[in-house]
């Protein structure tokens, strides 16, 4: 009987983990749904130039509900949307901190957490410091390097990373994992010069080089993976996602830039340049994503040339165990 | 181990200080140091003569944009006869220009002068500045004010004075503000109402005005010399011209900003 005991009480284990894993991916798939949110809250704050419309920080007018009109609308709405984001990553961290058995990943959530906690610095610093350009560029970057950061963490906990999974040899240079790191770094380089440009750090000129260097990065990335990897579904999944993610950013971009130029007579920001610039800008922050997911796709099913002789001569370094 | 967390710690609170001073350099310095204020040169109000001239706009004036004040139900309210237009060029009769700063650029040489006692008032009425663009003096109060039934911010963006950011809840006090040195021209906002825009002008010396609705500019008080006057308008940019007073002299200056410059 204690046989059968024990038994039960691993299943029941098994299943609680089971449970507690899957409650864990959604959890931090909706973390990751609510920072999108809230990336279109903070576009929309810049676009509107509402940034100093509440003048206080951390409250708004000295409470917690100022009166919601005009600028302050979206000002405040931002503040309540980062405090719930605030909120959902400490349950996020500490949730990975009690369940997660990876330690790695356990750093990772700690690593959003304190993402986010400097975002929160950051935001109100660009309110008592009146918008500095290099703040307010550092505010718009941590943003979208925080929603990747989450969107890698429903990743990691998904059942599809922690499966086992066939690993596929790269064997052609330029090594696919490299490419997909520097397609990667030029997204980034290319959010930090788009918000030095609406934060009126830089002029248009360095965003335009930076679009023609992310779509040539892009386009090379999806090339390779096209031509070596056909036959490995997420691979494929990963060059459909890349095309689109980056055509609708060009077409983006480019009709944002018209707006922008059509409607700078207006006395005030004009809807169709709002909404193209906070669409141009929240794509922006899923084309980041989307390329840290595409990179680390590859990295999870991609296994270098040279790994696969050293796996040979010692087998027990090919586990799965520390996925 | 310990030590290199230490090092790590070190790092992020010497990049988080140079973050925040690197801030306050361009936005938040403290109000200038005042310098002790040099006593006013005595001006012979006996050999004091004027400059007296208009305005005026060369070409079509560009169509009023209607502003659209939706969003904020208390300001629409205000214009419920006739919508609201931007302000920025307001050209009358006969091409007359409105809302430009004329002013005494150079040949007052090392002359100072004491700063008006009394306030120079700004209004928001309609979620509108009124008027559009104010001159004062270094050192001469600016009074804000809030005739509204909504909640205005109120924000200078200068270039050469402390910038600052102050809320006004209807009813509220006047907001009352100095700004230490001369700049042409210092723009302003409302972060709440986007439409609303002004610009301040500050100058170390009194001879300044800002042109009506007739285009017109009266300089009073000159001591007789050579002077650089400048013309400056939001949309068009500035003009200069030079003129010579002499002693109980009045002279007639035109100014005229080609209209396609503002394009």
């Amino acid at each position: 009987m204690p046989g059968v005991s024990l038994g039960c009480g691993a299943l029941l284990r098994c299943v609680m983990t089971t449970l507690s894993n899957r409650g864990l991916h959604r959890f931090a798939v909706f973390t990751a749904s609510c920072t999108l949110l809230l990336l279109v809250a903070g576009a929309l704050v810049t676009s509107n130039d509402a940034g100093l419309s509440v003048p206080d920080w951390p409250l708004s007018y000295g409470s917690l509900t100022p009166p919601m009109v005009g600028g302050i609308f979206y000002e405040h709405s931002h503040r309540l949307v980062a405090t719930f984001v605030g909120l959902l990553s400490i349950v996020l961290a500490g949730w990975l901190w009690r369940r997660e058995p990876r330690r790695w990943v356990r750093r990772v959530g700690l690593a959003a957490l304190g993402a986010v906690i400097a975002q929160g610095v950051l935001g109100g610093l660009t309110v008592l410091l009146y918008l500095p350009v290099p703040i307010s560029v550092a505010h718009a970057s941590l943003a979208q390097i925080f929603f990747s950061t989450v969107v890698s963490l429903a990743l990691f906990t998904s059942r599809w990373w922690q499966s086992d999974l066939p690993q596929v040899e790269d064997v052609g240079t330029p090594r696919i994992r490299s490419l997909a790191v520097w397609m990667v770094a030029a997204i980034l380089l290319q959010l930090i010069l788009g918000a030095a440009f609406r934060h009126r750090g830089f002029g248009i000129v360095p965003h335009l080089v930076g679009a023609a260097l992310v779509a040539t990065l892009v386009f090379w990335t999806a090339g390779v993976l096209r031509r070596r990897f056909s036959e490995v579904p997420e691979l494929v999944c990963c060059t459909r996602v890349l095309h689109m993610l980056i055509g609708v950013q060009l077409l983006l971009g480019g009709a944002a830039l018209w707006s922008r130029l059509a409607t700078r007579e207006f006395p005030q920001p004009m809807p169709v340049m709002v909404w193209l610039t906070v669409a141009h800008t929240v794509v922006g922050a899923l084309a980041l994503a989307g390329a840290v997911l595409v990179t680390l796709v590859c990295f999870r099913v991609l296994r270098q040339a040279p790994q696969v002789e050293l796996a040979a001569s010692h087998p027990n370094m090919n586990q799965q165990g520390a996925l | 181990m310990k030590a290199r967390y230490a090092l790590y710690v070190v790092i992020a609170a010497a990049l988080a200080l140079s973050l925040v001073s690197c801030g306050k350099k361009e936005t938040t310095e403290t109000a200038p140091a005042a310098p002790a204020a040099p006593a006013a040169t005595p001006i012979d109000m006996a050999t004091v003569g004027s400059v007296t001239g208009t305005v005026k706009l060369d070409g079509p004036a560009p169509k009023p944009k209607k502003i659209n004040m939706a969003a904020e139900p208390a300001c629409a309210a205000e214009h419920a006869a006739s919508p609201a237009v931007d302000q920025e060029v307001v050209a009358g009769e006969g091409g007359a220009l409105a809302n430009v700063i004329v002013y005494v650029k150079e040949g007052l040489g090392n002359r100072t002068f004491d700063a008006p006692k009394s306030p120079v008032a700004v209004d928001q009425k309609g979620c509108m500045y009124t008027p559009h663009v104010i001159a004062l003096m270094a050192g001469q109060t600016l009074s804000v004010t809030n005739s509204d039934k909504t909640t205005h911010n109120i924000h200078p963006v200068p270039k050469n004075n402390r910038e600052w950011n102050k809320s006004q809840p209807p009813g509220a006090a006047a907001i009352e503000e100095t700004f230490a040195r001369e700049e042409v021209s210092i723009p302003v906002k409302c972060n709440v109402h986007p439409w609303m825009k002004s610009y301040f002008a500050v100058f170390k010396h009194p001879y300044f005005q800002v042109s009506g609705a007739s285009g017109s500019f009266d300089l009073k008080n000159l001591p007789p010399g050579t002077y650089t006057l400048e013309a400056w308008h939001e949309k068009f940019g500035t003009a200069t011209q030079t003129v010579t007073i002499g002693a109980k002299e009045s002279k007639t200056v035109s100014f005229v900003f080609k209209a396609a410059a503002g394009d």
